[in-house]
């Protein structure tokens, strides 16, 4: 099949961008969507011009490394599906594509569809971790799990921190992102100690790093390629203000 | 020249007990003088920087990614094994010991795997501690599986998402330092020189992904753990970052390469589908825990629906071939089998390289929904690439490039031999032997970077004076220029073929030649394509953009450049080992019913190559194996 892309470019930062048009030949549906753009890089490579530049490394979905706003969602169409496991039969011939990187605030370009998601990282630092010593921890079947609370915890685990919840909510908030982590540890024994010291640092960090607040679109739900549930952000809602009842102990 | 490997002697069940006690400590307040440089942010590389930062050394990290998070440990899917018995199957250290060393086709250091099973236990409960979601049973105790090689459930799992869940364990731990300030994180950071100073390694040099600049970082001690080199193949599955680049470079500074012929090629991938493919997908060899693997046992049957293929019709060839182990043979022995059938015109899908991974009998014996609960990630995976529904007939699949069991070579203390370079994880060699077992590769990882390297690298550090050479070195300065020089040529050729068209000539190359079967003849014709591909890389390729910004062409340039250089000691290596064993099959050394024919009178040894310039022979030297503990013996599955 044969497609138009219309693609933003964007040399750097301070560069104002804009979208360019280029023309997608002989596309096979068995392509992945990245597959087909490496197919107009070479062909831009070869005529002199500066290739695509876009994030991607794992190619199986997982890494959360790949992140492009297609026809206007973060990671395309398809329900649950990462770029990289978009895969063109998702297409016809004929059809115009418009492709574009993450918009946030708090995610800024680096170039064309690259942007910085650093403060993923640092919401992370500021206590996305049990505080566990290498060694010297407990046997593992000392503290019991129930399934039903292992599988919560697992389904908020699978975040793989693409940031397409940021990308697709109308205030920038990464909260569904936050929710995740802050969910996952507070049911699990280990990270219980910390719940409270854990949500208070971690919503601090979301606001210091530019992202928004929650207003309750679900836009994060519908464009997770991983399925989080938003039930998180409620969990994350009943954490916070539990931290901010004084406990006994304190 | 003989290697020693420094292994501790003396019985093998208190080896690695006995060596810590022996080891040299250091003391909490001179810790924070050394600085460490971790490069590679994986399971081993983030378990070490986080572990090294906790205990008080200064620790800076690098990865080329934008964030540790998405190192490709993320996508190891089945499980992590351990030696709990806790299901009670007649597990122990002793036997999970025993099934790597035989699995590894005799060709790992015993005390190296000693070692490894030993702390796997302490793995699974620093993970569980980190809130790492393994599964689970109703009680609450911890589930297993089984996974190819063994006989025994030893398989810790979190889904089909392992892996990821252990790497973002590591990922908090270092999170954890990174806010503490006793790691300080450089992400987007490809490091392209190891500088050393006297012999002795002191530093790295990087590119900053995102302005070009090169950076020069000095550092008491390197770690290396930049996992594996499987993308010479041009087609694996690894993620598109994976290059032998770190551990090229340090091999050119003077780091022996040990084993590079050995590569697992695994056997449940999903076939490639056309030329314009950028990467194979692995689906997780436990589904060869529920699927049956067959084809049909007639040529003229390959066309038709597999559905419509009677039982009677079916060749159930892993579980014809090997009876006691069946469908979890181990990986080389599976894809091998493979290959068998497809070259044997029985090969089904468009291509005829692929074989069936059936669920159906699975389905009917505990119903589709227990199928999706343990695999429903991985069905919809397959879907998505091919279009098809497992659940509904069943899959296609063949193998492709994996693992890296070859490396750098290290001895017991995983440092190499260049003083003060250490290396972790698939960068080394050290304990898979020439091939390896489900669910291990994500236990040497965490063991190398949580519960060995904090021990070993404190032997080196109390023999040397911190800080004594920093940037302001001129060996620094010389890095950087060549480096500099490297990448400014590269841009300056401006010939007529990408990145990706030289790669894929490679790839193809090293797949049909050095692939799963390697002969004589198919070896001396790579060694006779490589230098022409390379010469062609230095004359024709066309790098586009500038040195001084974010540029992907660039990066992928320098990484197909040492590939280039790597494929070719990875087939004389190759060339050299005449015998069969475990990832290494030469064609010429088979039994007559085509299994692998090991040599250990004259191949009982690891490799270890010295690069001697791109032009000369590299020299060989040698580390003898010994096996004391588990008998030599014909590795036989059946």
């Amino acid at each position: 099949m044969n497609l138009t892309l219309h693609v933003w470019r964007q040399k750097g930062p301070q560069d104002k961008g804009k979208l360019e048009t280029y023309q997608a030949k002989d596309v096979s549906p068995d392509e992945s969507f990245l597959e087909m753009l490496d197919e107009v890089n070479d062909h831009l490579i070869k005529s002199g011009k500066d290739p695509i530049a876009f994030d991607h490394d794992c190619r199986e979905g997982i890494c959360g490394m790949c992140s492009q706003v297609i026809n206007g969602r973060p990671h395309g169409q398809q329900e649950l599906t990462t770029v990289c496991q978009l895969h063109m039969r998702q297409f016809k011939d004929g059809d115009e594509i418009f492709i574009e990187p993450w918009r946030a605030r708090a995610f800024p370009i680096i170039k064309d569809l690259i942007v910085d998601r650093s403060a993923l990282d640092a919401v992370m630092q500021a206590g996305g971790y049990a505080s566990c010593h290498t060694g010297g921890v407990a046997d593992a079947n000392d503290l019991l799990i129930g399934k039903p609370v292992a599988d919560y915890a697992m389904d908020a685990a699978e975040c793989i921190g693409c940031g397409a919840c940021v990308a697709a909510c109308p205030n920038s908030s990464a909260m569904l992102f936050t929710s995740a982590k802050v969910a996952q540890l507070a049911v699990l024994p280990q990270g219980k100690p910390e719940a409270r010291r854990r949500v208070q640092a971690m919503t601090k960090a979301i606001l210091d790093e530019g992202f928004g607040n929650c207003t309750n679109h679900y836009e994060c739900e519908a464009a997770c390629p991983k399925g989080i549930s938003v039930k998180f952000i409620a969990k994350l809602n009943r954490e916070y203000i539990k931290s901010m009842v004084p406990s006994s102990a304190e | 020249m003989i290697l020693d490997g420094k292994a501790p002697t003396g019985p093998i069940e208190t080896s690695w007990d006995r060596h810590r006690f022996d080891m040299k400590l250091v003391n909490p307040a001179n810790k924070r003088k050394f600085k460490i440089l971790v490069v590679g942010t994986g399971l081993a590389g983030g378990a070490a920087a986080a572990t090294l930062g906790e205990l008080g050394y200064n620790v800076e990290a690098f990865c080329y990614q934008d964030s540790p998070r998405r190192a490709h440990s993320i996508a190891a899917q089945g499980g992590i094994n351990a030696a709990k018995n806790y299901p009670s199957d007649g597990d122990s250290i002793y036997r999970l010991f025993y099934d790597t060393v035989k699995g590894g086709d005799f060709r790992a250091r015993e005390a190296d795997v000693w070692r490894l099973a030993q702390v796997s236990n302490n793995i699974i409960d620093q993970c569980v501690a980190q809130g790492v979601p393994f599964a689970r049973d109703y009680a609450g105790y911890l589930d297993n599986r089984s996974f190819g090689g063994a006989q025994v459930s030893r398989t810790f799992y979190a889904r089909g998402q392992t892996g990821q869940q252990l790497l973002l364990g590591a990922y908090s731990a270092l999170s954890r330092q990174i806010k503490n300030k006793t790691v300080k994180m450089f992400a987007r950071r490809e490091m392209l020189d190891l500088v050393v100073v006297d012999g002795v390694a002191k530093g790295i040099t990087c590119r900053n992904l995102i302005t070009g600049e090169i950076e020069s970082y000095w550092g008491d001690a390197v770690i290396l753990a930049t996992g594996g080199f499987v993308n010479v193949f041009y087609l694996s599955t690894n993620a598109m970052g994976c290059s032998a680049t770190a551990i090229w470079k340090a091999t050119k500074k003077g780091a022996y390469m040990a084993n590079p012929c050995y590569t697992q090629i695994h056997p449940t991938c999903i076939p490639q589908h056309g030329d314009k493919q950028s990467k194979l997908t692995l689906m997780s060899e436990s589904l060869r825990n529920d699927g049956r693997v067959w084809v049909p046992k007639r040529a003229e049957d390959c066309g038709k629906h597999p559905n419509q293929i009677a039982e009677e019709d079916r060749d159930y060839y892993l579980e014809r071939k090997y009876p006691s182990f069946g469908n979890l043979a181990p990986r080389d022995i599976a894809s091998r089998a493979a290959k068998e059938q497809c070259d044997d015109g029985r090969g089904v899908g468009d291509t005829k390289r692929g074989v069936y991974l059936d669920f159906q009998a699975a389905i009917d014996r505990v119903g589709q929904p227990l199928i999706q609960q343990r695999y429903g990630n991985l069905f919809d995976m397959y879907e998505k690439i091919t279009d098809e529904n497992g659940y509904e007939r069943p899959m296609r699949i063949y193998p492709a490039p994996h693992y890296s069991m070859g490396g750098l070579w290290v001895d017991y203390h995983c440092m190499s031999n260049i003083p003060g370079l250490f290396v972790l994880g698939e960068a080394n060699f050290s304990v898979h032997g020439a091939n390896r077992l489900g669910a291990s590769a994500l236990m040497q990882g965490l063991a190398d970077g949580y519960f060995v390297i904090p021990y070993t690298i404190a032997q080196y550090m109390a023999s040397i004076t911190p800080g004594q050479i920093k940037e302001d070195h001129p060996e620094f300065k010389k890095s950087a220029e060549e480096v500099k020089g490297q990448i400014d040529k590269m841009l300056s050729i401006k010939g007529k073929k990408t990145v990706g068209e030289l790669h894929r000539e490679l790839g193809s190359v090293m797949w049909e030649d050095v692939g799963m079967a390697r002969s004589d003849a198919s070896l001396k014709h790579a060694l006779q394509r490589i230098p022409e591909i390379r010469d062609e890389f230095w004359n024709n390729v066309n790098v586009t953009g500038t040195a001084g910004e974010l540029n992907q062409q660039l990066e992928n340039a320098g990484r197909l450049a040492d590939f280039l250089e790597f494929a070719e000691m990875m087939t004389k290596d190759a060339l050299h080992r005449e015998e069969s064993c475990g990832g290494h099959f030469r064609t010429e050394h088979q039994t007559e019913d085509g299994e692998a024919m090991r040599d250990d009178e004259n191949f009982c040894y690891a490799a270890a190559w010295e690069f001697k310039g791109v032009d000369n022979e590299p020299e060989l030297h040698k580390e003898p194996l010994k096996f004391e503990n588990v008998k030599l013996a014909v590795r036989s599955y059946k």
